[in-house]
């Protein structure tokens, strides 16, 4: 068998990927794939990154073995704790490596846009590190579900740019933010939060990610002497699930899942589930799946989570899919909510909403997995930003509940 | 071969002017008005028309665009119905139209089904804002069997690599993105579109044109000074808007290209090489 080595030269996974974008922005991506190809290989810039990583972001983090739910489940559970990184989640991870690299670009300013709040915290306190100008994009709505982020933004010293378009959440952000890029472009690095986008964008952000897997492989190496059965994650834009499986995809014997945000459900209109319902197309610079209408045109999504509320899903995991190497599932709203609500209680550990996705996938999924199999779940974010929303949530259920039952 | 676009740019060249580009988005104010909309920016002076098909996630587009087509789209234009609409009216429009449009409804609707459609409605050119022509492989081969110009833009941060690609790969003309930026009228003449024009002219015979922020008649003046043709499109887009219920929109449209045209005349014809 030969090894893993997508993408092509051209930034293809299969016939996923590619660059879709005006011709502006062109320049600017062969510059910035070329300054990457360089100080992917350069001691100096690894060194530089290693430093921060372990420093500043907390790396490596913990591999925890869930004791409680795998004696619930009557499976091996361990749990990489990404949600333990600096800012709350591994959106750190790619947000210093690429603050980094346009720092080493001679880039003064730098944009991103986020969607649960945690790739523009990430983007901001990388900023505040390296003394870089930070403005973050994000969707009305996301501003709205996600507030605490966007005060932790302001406190950093980012501006944050309502974007009123649209769905008002990530995909109008994401838009918006390639539009400031095409016109600052000589000046600004973009920061983009996944792997998505224009190659090399898919590519940089997974290297950025990957470390995730490289450390829970060793770990769980050292801990069990052996590969896990399967790798969980959650899949919005894919960041953390392609960090986590990309060192796996070598390991024919490991079943890798990635659990996308089923909404109201995936019958339905209002969901994520890109990879799970959507279809070939071009979304945001590259040729992957997308939530898409007869005429080619996206589709508003709706997700709990705002981290996965995204038409769109990176290339990488496009090609995964139909090549076989991994499979997609998709959980509802109501599964994520409880599964929320099962992990704070069973393990003391409040997870993103996000990420609650992956244990209410776990939680269904169990009964079809051997007994005993072991099973690594990348657990991408902590759920401290969610809180207030789920507050919210759960009071007017309760509110509601007696009305219904009258 | 179909030289339709390129010999409209010679006409104009011969008469000392430059080709006025009319940018409209379709579908916005309605589709039913599209066909007098044509008729009346080919009447007053338009020498080749952009027909816009919207698209939920407009990339390359500033907000009056935008707009425009999200409305476009609320109202429920598709491509088919476009491609319907314009394909009805060929009789009554005699300059070249090309139809601009993103990538991704184009890819969905199939790229050869498309080019079939679209000459066969009347396009004789085509122009996709986030294909770039390294990515263009399959869509070439579809636009040359059915005979559709294919247009590729060239912004101020082209290096000379990518001017020889389109200048290999396009057809119809060159449109040049007078700025790095999205479009949208703007008031300042634009600083880089000269530059680019002088760097594009030498390698190419397709005549060129400059777009974006352009939108006064001193604007589509100067340029015409320096290259073969000016685009305009978020000014008239929006003029239509503002005055569509009070009826006299067709009207205003009318006289604001008509001032555009105007602009573009009493050019040098010895000041380019063609």
């Amino acid at each position: 068998m030969t090894a893993y080595s997508q993408p092509d030269s051209r930034g293809y996974f299969g016939r996923f990927g590619g660059r879709f974008v005006p011709e502006t922005l062109i320049p600017a991506l062969d510059e910035l794939t070329e300054a990457y190809a360089t100080l992917k290989t350069s001691e100096e810039f690894q060194r530089e990154w290693n430093y921060y990583s372990i420093t500043y972001s907390g790396r490596p983090t913990p591999l925890y073995y869930a004791a409680n739910l795998s004696a619930e489940l009557g499976l091996q559970i361990y749990i990489k704790r990404e949600d333990l990184c600096h800012t709350g989640a591994h959106k750190i991870n790619n947000a210093l490596g690429q603050a980094l690299l346009a720092k080493r670009m001679n880039k003064k300013r730098i944009i991103a846009e986020t969607g649960a709040g945690q790739h523009g915290v990430a983007t901001a306190t990388a900023c505040a590190l390296l003394k870089l100008q930070c403005e973050v994009y994000m969707g009305e709505e996301d501003m709205r579900r996600q507030s605490l982020n966007v005060f932790r933004m302001h406190l950093l010293g980012a501006r944050v740019i309502p974007v009123s378009s649209g769905s008002k959440t990530l995909k109008d952000a994401t838009s918006e933010a390639i539009r400031d890029w095409v016109t600052n472009v000589r000046d600004t690095h973009y920061i983009i939060g996944s792997c998505v986008g224009p190659h090399p964008y898919p590519t940089i952000v997974r290297d950025f990610q990957s470390v995730i897997g490289q450390e829970a492989r060793g770990q769980m190496l050292s801990y069990e002497n052996r590969l896990p059965d399967y790798v969980l994650a959650s899949v919005g834009g894919g960041s953390n699930a392609i960090g986590i499986f990309h060192p796996f995809i070598d390991d024919e014997s490991v079943r890798l899942v990635g659990v996308e945000a089923g909404g109201h459900g995936t019958q339905t209109e209002q969901h994520s589930a890109t990879l799970s319902a959507g279809s070939f197309g071009v979304l945001h610079g590259s040729a992957s799946f997308v939530l898409q209408d007869g005429d080619g045109q996206i589709k508003l999504t709706h997700s709990i989570s705002a981290g996965l509320d995204y038409p769109g899903v990176g290339p990488e995991h496009a090609y995964l899919k139909e090549s076989g190497r991994a499979e997609y599932a998709a959980v509802t709203d109501e599964e994520a909510l409880a599964a929320f609500l099962w992990l704070t209680q069973a393990e003391g550990i409040i997870p993103a909403l996000e990420c609650a996705h992956v244990f209410a996938y776990l939680r269904k999924a169990a009964v079809q997995m051997p007994k005993n199999a072991l099973v690594l779940i990348n657990l991408s974010g902590r759920g401290d930003k969610d809180v207030t929303h789920v507050a919210q949530i759960l009071t007017e259920r309760a509110q509601a509940e007696p009305e219904e039952s009258a | 071969m179909n030289r339709a676009i390129e010999n409209r740019f010679a006409e104009c060249r011969q008469k000392g002017e430059g080709a006025l580009v009319v940018y409209i988005t379709a579908g916005d104010p309605s589709l039913d008005a599209l066909p007098d909309l044509l008729e009346t920016l080919q009447s007053a002076g338009a020498d080749l028309i952009e027909v816009g098909i919207p698209f939920s996630d407009p990339l390359a587009d500033g907000p009056t665009i935008q707009a425009a087509t999200q409305r476009a789209l609320e109202r429920g234009t598709t491509l088919p119905a476009v491609l319907e609409r314009v394909a009805g009216c060929q009789s009554r429009i005699h300059i070249p139209m090309i139809i601009f449009t993103y990538f991704n409804p184009v890819q969905r609707y199939g790229l050869t089904r498309f080019a079939h459609d679209a000459r066969q409605a009347g396009f004789s050119g085509c122009l996709m804002t986030d294909l770039p022509p390294d990515e263009a492989d399959e869509w070439l081969q579809a636009a040359q069997a059915e005979d559709l110009s294919p247009i590729f833009l060239l912004a101020p941060t082209s290096t000379e690599a990518r001017i020889d690609l389109v200048a290999q790969r396009g057809l119809g003309f060159v449109y040049c993105v007078s700025r790095t930026g999205v479009t949208g009228a703007r008031h300042e003449t634009p600083p880089d579109a000269k530059a680019l024009v002088e760097r594009v002219r030498p390698k190419t015979n397709l005549p060129i044109a400059v777009g974006f922020g352009i939108s006064t008649p001193e604007q589509a003046r100067q340029v015409c000074s320096f290259a073969d043709g000016a685009v305009v499109g978020s000014q008239l887009v929006a003029l239509l808007h503002e005055y569509k219920d009070q009826g006299n929109g067709l009207k205003k449209a009318h006289d604001y290209i008509l001032s555009m045209k105007d602009a573009t005349k009493g050019m040098e014809p010895s000041s380019k090489s063609l």
